[in-house]
Formats: C-alpha cells, sequence, structure tokens
C-alpha cells in the first residue's frame, strides 16, 4: 500500500463499528506503566555475577575447587598417616607395605585386620618407601594451590604497584619504568626461572636452616623469588594498559568536570573498571603458576622431598610407571583437575564480566 | 619498515647480551664458583676448564672471553665428560628441531584450520567438539600428556615402540608437544576469526557483492590471522621448554634431554651454554614474530 | 520503465536469540521512484538500518526477513537465489556505511578496495578498473587521487574516506543509493560537504537515494519524502514540508520539540519522557503509546492504521480520527491493521 495518489479527493467515511468511541478517553497513568515492560536495571557486579551462576561450566568448577579445597583441609584430620611418615605396623618395619595397590593391606596389616583391630585404608595405596600415598597426593595438592595461590599473589602485588604507579604518574616516569618492563619482558623467563632456580639452590644453600621458611626448602624460596623477580611483568602492563585508558575516558573527565578529585576518581571510576579485567587475570595466572611449579618439580628442580607437590610426585612416579601406573595417575589427575577447573572458572568470569557480551 | 627492522634487531643482540650476562654473572654467584671443589670433576677436565674458561683472570674479563668465544661458537666443555659443548649442541639439536618443528607445524596448521572451523559454524557440532576438546587440552601439561600417552600406546597397548636413535618415531612425543599450543592457536583463531567477521568492513565486503568465500578467504583471514603471528614467538618459547620434558619422558637423545641430565648433575658449564643457546633461539624467533606482524598489519605505526 | 524503483511491502525483520525474538522491523510499507530521495528518520534501535540491510539481504546472523516483499525492477530480492543478490549487490543498489573508518577494510589498499567492486560487477581488466577507479575518485572529489589508491584507510581523513565509500558505491552506476548516517561521523562542515556531492551525483547519474538519518536538519534538506520510524513501525510519512509545520504523531512532535532553538531564550530542554521500546517484548497496540501525554485507551491495546490527514501525509495514530471521522484514499485504510 502506501501509495501517495495526490489527485485522489479524501473521502470522509463514518467511523466503523470497529472502533469504539468510550476507548477513544485519555488512558490513565496506571493502565501505561502496566503497558511499559522495562528491563530492570541492576548493577555491574550484581549483573556479572548472575550471569556467572547460569554458566554451567563455571559453577560446576567452582563447586570442584570448593570440594577440593575442603577435601585438603579435612582429609589430614581424618586420615591417621602423616605425609613423611614411613608407616610402621604396631610400631615395625612392613617390608610388604610398600609400593600396595589402593585399598589392600600388607601382611602386617592384614594380621591386625584378622585381629579385629582398624586400620585405616590405604585409599591410593602407598609408594616404595612405605608411605600413604593418599595423604601424599593430598598434601601435594596443598602445595601445588599454595605455590599457585602466593605466586599470583606476588604477581599480583609487585604487578599491581608498578603497573598503577606507572600509568597513573605518567610521563618519563612511566617511559623509564616500561622500558624496564620491557626488558624483564623479553627474557625467555622459563629459561631464568630454571637458572636462577639452579643458582639459588646453591647460594641460599644452608643459610635459611633454622627459620621458618626452611620447612619449604630452598626451591620452593627460590621459585618464588624468581616469580617476584620475573612474572610481575604481564600484570604491571595490564593494570597500565587498564589506568591509561580509563584515565582518558571521558566519564573521568567528566567527573573531573563535576569537580571530583583524584581519589574520588581512582576510587569509583578507575578501580572498579580495572577490578574485573585483574582479577580475571589473577584467577588465570594460579594454574599457570601451578604449571610452572609442577614443570620445574618435573625437572628435579621442585620442592624438596619429603614434601610432595602433584608435579615431584609424577615425578617420582615415572620410573615405576609400567608396573604402577596409580602412582603416576593420581597426581597427574589432581594436576589436570584444578588446572581445568581454574581455566573454567577464568573463561566463565571473563565472559560474565565482559561488557560488551551484554544481553 | 626497514628502520624498524634494524631497531629491532639490536633490541635482540641487547637482549641476547644481557641474559648471557646474567647466565654468567648468576653461575659464578654460585659460592666457590661453579668449577671448583665439590663438583670435583676429573682433573684432566679441570686443567681443561681451567683453560678454556679462563679461570684464572678476574670475572669481568672472563666474562668477556666466554663472549668472544660464543661469538666464534666455542662453548667450552662439559663439568662432567670434558666433551665439547658445541659438538653436543649441534649433534642434538638436529633431533630437537625436527621434534620442535614438526610439532609447530602441526600446531599452526591444525589450530588454524580448527579455529577457523569453529567460528564458521559456530553453536553447531564441530563448533561445541572443538571447544570440548580445546578447553580439555589446555589443562594438561605437556609432561602429564607425555607419560600418559607413553603409559597407554607404548607400554600397555605397544602401538608405538620406544624412541631409539636409529629407529627414531616422533608421533607420540609430536602429539604431547603439540596438543597444547594446537588448542590455544585454535581458541585464539576462532575468537579472532569471530571478531573479524562482526567488523564493518566484512559487512561492506558482503554490500559489495562478494561471494561469501571470498570474504572469508580473503578479507577476514588476513585480519584474523595477525593474532596468531605474534603468538609465534611465545610458541617457540612453550615448544623449546616443552622438549625438555618430553624428551626427557620419551627417552629423546636431544638438547633437552642433555640439558635436563645437566641439571640434575650440576654440570654448569653446559647448563650455561645450553640456555644461551635456547635463549637466543627465544628472542630470534620473537625477532622474526614481531617483524612478521608488522609486515601484515599496516597500520602499526614503525616505531 | 515503469516509475516505481523499489517497493517494499508488509516487511518484518527479526533477530531469533535465545530469550525469544528482537523484531526490529514490524511491517513496513514504503516505495521509491526513480531521481528521487526517500528520508528515513528515526532514533537508534527504530529499525531504520535493519530496513535497509534487509533491502540489501546483508543483515546480521541470526537477522532474517520472516514476512513481506521487496520488490527491485519485478523480482522479490527476499525470495532470490544468493546469486542473483550478489549481482544487485554493489552494482543495482548500494549501500554506504555510518562510520567509514571501520567500514573499510585496515589491511588492503584504497584502490585494492575500489577495484574490487569494480572487477566484480563489469568486465573490465586489471588497467581499466584501475582507470575507471581513478575516474571515481575524481567524480568524489578526492585530491591526489593516483596517491589515494596506494594508501591505507588510516592514512585518510575522515572526510576523504567517506568519499572513498562513496566512490565505491557508485563505481557501477546503481540505480538505488542507500545512506546509511553518511554523515554523523563527520565535522558539521565535511557534512555539507558530503550531502552536497550526493546530491550532485544523484542529478548526474539518474540516481535515487534512501537517506537514513536521526537528524531532523539532513532530513529536510534533501528530501523529497519522510518516513519517521519508531519502533519497526512507521509512525508518519509525508513530504519535507507537511512533517515539519504539520507534524500529526506524537513521536514526530516529540522529536520537532526537542530541538533547542537558539532564537527564543531561556527555554528549558524538553525531551521524550520514558525508555525506547523493548523489542523483545512488544507491546500490544501503539508502540509509542507508553511514552505518549495523549494516549487514550485504545492507543494501548489496538495498533494504528494508517490515516490519510492531508494530500501527502499519513500519520498511524488514533489521535487523528478524535474527532470521529476518518479519511481515507478511496482505495481503502491503513496497512496495519
Amino acid at each position: 500500500m502506501s501509495e501517495y495518489t495526490p489527485d485522489t479527493v479524501p473521502v470522509k467515511k463514518p467511523l466503523s463499528m470497529q472502533l469504539d468511541p468510550a476507548r477513544f478517553e485519555p488512558a490513565t497513568a496506571e493502565e501505561k506503566a502496566q503497558h511499559d515492560v522495562m528491563r530492570e536495571s541492576t548493577t555491574f557486579f550484581r549483573d556479572g555475577m548472575r550471569r556467572l551462576f547460569k554458566n554451567p561450566l563455571a559453577v560446576m568448577s567452582i563447586v570442584v575447587l570448593l570440594l577440593l579445597l575442603v577435601t585438603i583441609f579435612v582429609a589430614p584430620m581424618i586420615v591417621p598417616y602423616g605425609y613423611s611418615e614411613v608407616i610402621r605396623v604396631n610400631g615395625q618395619r612392613d617390608r610388604s607395605l610398600t609400593n600396595m595397590r589402593p585399598f589392600t593391606y600388607s601382611v602386617m596389616e592384614q594380621e591386625k585386620l584378622d585381629a579385629g583391630e582398624y586400620v585405616f585404608p590405604h585409599i591410593f595405596g602407598t609408594d616404595e618407601l612405605g608411605r600413604d600415598y593418599f595423604i601424599r597426593v593430598i598434601f601435594g595438592a596443598r602445595v601445588s594451590l599454595a605455590v599457585g595461590f602466593f605466586a599470583s599473589i606476588i604477581v599480583l602485588v609487585i604487578g599491581l604497584l608498578y603497573g598503577s604507579i606507572s600509568g597513573y604518574v605518567g610521563g618519563k616516569t612511566d617511559i623509564i619504568m616500561m622500558r624496564v618492563v620491557d626488558v624483564i619482558y623479553s627474557l625467555p623467563d622459563t629459561l631464568m626461572v630454571i637458572l636462577l632456580s639452579v643458582v639459588l639452590q646453591q647460594v641460599l644453600g644452608d643459610s635459611l636452616q633454622g627459620t621458618a621458611l626452611a620447612a619449604l626448602g630452598n626451591n620452593m624460596i627460590s621459585m618464588f623469588i624468581v616469580f617476584g623477580l620475573l612474572y610481575w611483568v604481564g600484570m604491571a602492563r595490564l593494570v597500565r594498559g587498564q589506568i591509561l585508558s580509563i584515565k582518558n575516558n571521558e566519564y573521568v573527565l567528566a567527573a573531573r568536570a563535576l569537580g571530583a578529585g583524584a581519589g574520588r576518581i581512582i576510587r569509583k571510576h578507575i578501580l572498579p573498571n580495572c577490578m574485573s579485567v585483574i582479577f580475571i587475570s589473577t584467577a588465570l595466572q594460579i594454574p599457570s603458576a601451578i604449571f610452572t611449579e609442577s614443570f620445574l618439580s618435573f625437572i628435579g628442580l621442585g620442592v624438596q622431598a619429603p614434601m610432595p607437590s602433584l608435579g615431584s610426585l609424577a615425578n617420582m612416579a615415572r620410573g615405576g610407571m609400567q608396573i604402577y601406573p596409580y602412582k603416576m595417575l593420581f597426581p597427574a589427575l589432581g594436576i589436570c583437575l584444578i588446572v581445568l577447573s581454574f581455566n573454567l572458572l577464568g573463561d566463565g568470569l571473563r565472559d560474565a564480566f565482559d561488557p560488551k557480551l551484554r544481553r | 619498515m626497514l628502520k624498524y627492522a634494524i631497531k629491532r634487531i639490536l633490541l635482540a643482540i641487547v637482549t641476547i647480551f644481557i641474559i648471557s650476562a646474567i647466565t654468567f654473572f648468576a653461575m659464578n654467584a654460585i659460592p666457590g664458583g661453579p668449577f671448583a671443589k665439590e663438583k670435583a670433576p676429573e682433573p684432566r677436565i679441570q686443567a681443561v676448564l681451567e683453560e678454556r674458561f679462563n679461570l684464572d683472570k678476574p670475572v669481568g674479563e672472563q666474562f668477556f672471553l666466554y663472549l668472544r668465544n660464543l661469538v666464534q661458537g666455542d662453548f667450552g666443555v662439559s663439568l662432567k665428560t670434558g666433551r665439547e659443548i658445541s659438538s653436543t649442541i649441534s649433534s642434538s639439536f638436529a633431533i630437537s628441531a625436527r621434534l620442535g618443528g614438526t610439532a609447530v607445524l602441526v600446531a599452526l596448521v591444525f589450530g588454524l584450520l580448527f579455529g577457523s572451523l569453529a567460528a564458521l559454524r559456530r553453536g553447531g557440532w564441530p563448533d561445541r567438539m572443538i571447544i570440548f576438546f580445546t578447553t580439555l587440552f589446555v589443562a594438561v601439561p605437556s609432561f602429564i600428556l607425555a607419560t600418559l600417552l607413553l603409559l597407554v600406546f607404548s607400554f600397555t597397548l605397544g602401538w608405538f615402540k620406544v624412541w631409539s636413535i636409529t629407529d627414531p618415531n616422533y608421533t607420540l612425543p609430536v602429539i604431547s608437544l603439540a596438543l597444547y599450543p594446537m588448542a590455544y592457536i585454535t581458541r585464539l583463531t576462532k575468537s579472532s576469526m569471530l571478531d573479524v567477521l562482526g567488523q564493518d568492513y566484512i559487512r561492506t565486503a558482503r554490500a559489495k557483492g562478494i561471494s561469501d568465500q571470498v570474504v572469508i578467504a580473503k578479507h577476514a583471514l588476513r585480519n584474523a590471522l595477525i593474532p596468531v603471528v605474534t603468538y609465534v614467538g611465545p610458541l617457540t618459547a612453550y615448544i623449546l621448554t616443552g622438549s625438555l620434558v618430553v624428551e626427557t619422558v620419551f627417552t629423546i637423545g636431544g638438547l633437552g634431554t642433555h640439558f635436563v641430565t645437566a641439571i640434575n648433575n650440576r654440570d654448569y658449564s653446559m647448563i650455561m651454554g645450553t640456555t644461551i643457546f635456547l635463549a637466543t633461539l627465544m628472542v630470534i624467533m620473537t625477532l622474526i614474530s614481531d617483524l612478521l606482524y608488522k609486515a601484515i598489519d599496516p597500520r602499526i605505526s614503525f616505531d | 520503465m515503469s516509475q516505481t524503483l523499489l517497493q517494499v511491502k508488509d516487511l518484518h525483520t527479526i533477530f531469533p536469540i535465545e530469550s525469544g525474538e528482537v523484531r526490529a522491523v514490524n511491517g513496513i510499507n514504503f516505495s521509491l521512484d526513480r531521481g528521487k530521495v526517500l528520508g528515513i528518520v528515526g532514533e537508534s534501535g527504530s529499525g531504520k538500518s535493519v530496513t535497509a540491510y534487509s533491502i540489501l539481504r546483508i543483515l546480521d546472523n541470526p537477522g532474517k526477513i520472516s514476512q513481506g516483499e521487496i520488490l527491485f525492477e519485478e523480482e522479490d530480492i527476499v525470495r532470490m537465489p544468493p546469486g542473483r543478490i550478489r549481482q544487485i549487490r554493489g552494482d543495482k543498489i548500494s549501500i554506504i556505511f555510518q562510520d567509514p573508518m571501520t567500514s573499510l577494510n585496515p589491511v588492503f589498499t584504497v584502490g585494492n578496495q575500489l577495484t574490487e567492486a569494480i572487477r566484480l560487477h563489469t568486465r573490465r581488466n586489471r588497467r581499466q578498473a584501475r582507470e575507471r577507479a581513478l575516474e571515481m575518485l575524481r567524480l568524489v572529489g578526492v585530491n591526489e587521487p593516483a596517491k589515494r589508491l596506494k594508501q591505507y584507510p588510516h592514512q585518510l581523513s575522515g572526510g576523504m574516506r567517506q568519499r572513498v565509500m562513496i566512490a565505491m558505491a557508485m563505481a557501477c552506476e546503481p540505480d538505488i543509493l542507500i545512506a546509511d548516517e553518511p554523515t554523523t561521523a563527520l565535522d558539521v562542515t565535511i557534512q555539507a560537504q558530503i550531502l552536497e556531492l550526493m546530491l550532485e551525483l544523484k542529478d548526474k547519474l539518474g540516481m535515487s537515494i534512501i537517506m537514513i538519518t536521526h537528524d531532523l536538519g539532513v532530513i529536510a534538506e534533501m528530501c523529497d519524502e519522510i518516513i519517521v520510524m519508531y519502533a519497526g513501525r512507521i509512525c508518519e510519512r509525508g513530504t519535507a514540508e507537511e512533517i515539519f509545520y504539520n507534524p500529526r504523531h506524537e513521536y514526530t512532535k516529540g522529536l520537532l520539540r526537542s530541538i533547542p532553538k537558539i532564537t527564543v531564550g531561556h527555554e528549558k530542554l524538553t525531551p521524550i519522557g520514558g525508555s525506547p521500546v523493548d523489542l523483545l517484548n512488544m507491546p500490544s497496540g501503539c508502540a509509542f503509546s507508553a511514552r505518549c501525554d495523549q494516549a487514550m485507551k485504545v492507543c494501548l491495546t489496538q495498533q494504528p492504521e494508517e490515516i490519510w490527514v492531508a494530500k501527502d501525509h499519513l500519520a498511524s495514530c488514533w489521535l487523528n480520527i478524535r474527532d470521529g471521522v476518518r479519511y481515507e484514499a478511496g482505495e481503502g485504510g491503513g496497512a496495519n491493521g
């Protein structure tokens, strides 16, 4: 339809029956309100969290991680074996206790059972020295997670400080600071980690003996030092980038035009927008740190015996892999599970908080 | 462009210099020096070491002499065996290069392929499968994968024989090395491709009457490739460090195995030489990837 | 040769998504005659761009035309096979977009992108295509055309980029040029130049133009006929004079009222109250009713028909029959019943 026919004489037609004259009364405000379907507004954070929890994979990984954390905390309380404890039955060494399959008992333990006493089962069996493998894996998971966590914190703190100073101050300072970052960034990190671990291991030598840090072992300390020296640069760049882009954004300008001071601007405008990116980056740093730690342990530069980490357990299990495959399997699965969960969580967070994906 | 290339090359040289310095001085920070007492190399080796590494001179001078030697291809001798490090490197690196090179190719080719497929058939079952597998593989460290593959396919099923120099079989090692980067590149390509496909210029191309195939092959791909090219540097780094473990697990006599052995044996001269060699390689690959990137994307200003 | 080039009949375009269907275009009818300029005006989300993309069938996934016909030269574009529509794109019907920076491929030279269109639709070899490209660049007023051919989009200014876009669109001498907000991303002075250029080309090449914009000033200058859109429907249509001096739809009135006038002193800004319609959950009745001060009960439940309010002027608003009579053309009433 819709052809203008300017030559046609308009015809007046009386109102057809379909239109009820009474309906031509003005509509009331309530009628209009009912009519108006508006989207409810939420804050950025709430909206993001809502989207996160709608994501089944993200929810699943949160559940898995929580379960893992609970297990790690609770298991040592339930399982009566220590991670470095060579198990003795009734105070005696038991040859047959070594390299047992899961849920089997040694000769002497079987005797105990027959006698009516209770022997806590070896859920993952035992290792070559007669230590309960389950508790070792649990402890290894603890160590791996702790390493991942603390490494990420170190990276976060140093990177955040460095990056925000560089970004906010700008000018010459920024240029110099970024040059340093560029140099460090161009160093091949894993090689440097290996090198420095080798060196620090010798350098620290016995100097830490007797301190609280001694329990961690030189390798761990050197790993943390290396993380502190090298790995923060990615985060620093990220933070600086965020600060720069927001600093120049119109809404910051608008806030300043309205009279807001620097502190308020930082608090209300810059930080909340950086937060999600920084948070996600940190979350994804954890599996990367665990990767690195496992890698180092696998090469022999990781935690020192008797303290286990998932990577070192996997390494030690390599020798007897054909005969006792389960010894390899459990720590390997542990690593994969943790890393996978963090990755999925990180992905989920990224998807949930990405403003461009708003429905 | 030329000016930029020169600048980057100079930067690369500086980086290599810094790495060498760090390596050298770090080694020498070991109490008692790396070549002395408890490492107790045999007397004849000790003598050679003293000469080749100029241990009688002050540290600073040692460093410059070491650098001079490096540039000429002289890496010194191994602490433990007395062998020329450079010969160890050259013979074993051929093997590592074969392994690593194949892995890089596999990762790139399949990564680009699957990534593009996933982007183009978004939401369909190829995409879903690809998402599933890539998420999985990105979480499996290469050494875990390597040992699992070895266990299942070599030991249990016996499909692949264990590697030996006379009968080299690279299938399983390449898979172990390539799987993670392949998954990563797939995801990178997919997101990059999706990003590009949503751009206005793609719509312009369609509006001109260009067929969908040409739009993808010409307009989309060139732009989508850009992030992948920048990944080549980190890719090489990953392959090189990954090969350390993969070679160890599969008992392949490449440079990686020698490196790990050197670490375990505290063979410091070997560690030094190999580190610098591998690091130089990584820096060069990063340089190439940077230059390639600038060549493909005309938007970047040349400084 | 008939006067009517393009006829759009009862066009409905939707975007099916997880949570439902976004109804971007809900029953549009209009036609375009040879040599005329049709203006489509409306705010963001009114469906004007989607209408344009529907005509060329370059909707972004998952958009699709769910109903209606688009007749061009006796053929229905909606039902055309893909090969045929590709022949039309860039050749018979061309489109230029709002942001010339993002609409040009950054990794290819200007020359490459220009000759691509030319070689696709005409039988020219590379050299001839280049000649034609140079010719087009001169036509649109780009200086140093030979140099520009070798440059990349980011090396040109905004105005120049838009000229290149126009050159690209005009290279095959299309019958219809669709201009989707061509000047929104440009400075005001450049705006005037570009509009002038378009009118010049229209006269020179005998082209028709569909001008899409939210800028009432641009519309007033250029268009023979104006369509005002809201929520995917046409509120009102008529000549520029009619629309501006005798608006008969509350939305149009609101738009006109909200233009600040420099001459009158100390006036408060009068925006249109309320928020835009949620195209996912379209209300029954008139889409504008919730924001309309004069809404009546019937407005909330029944969609208005198109009502003649003057010789060249139709409005979809129940207020126009408040006095109990309705003006109709001989044929019969509205399209949106």
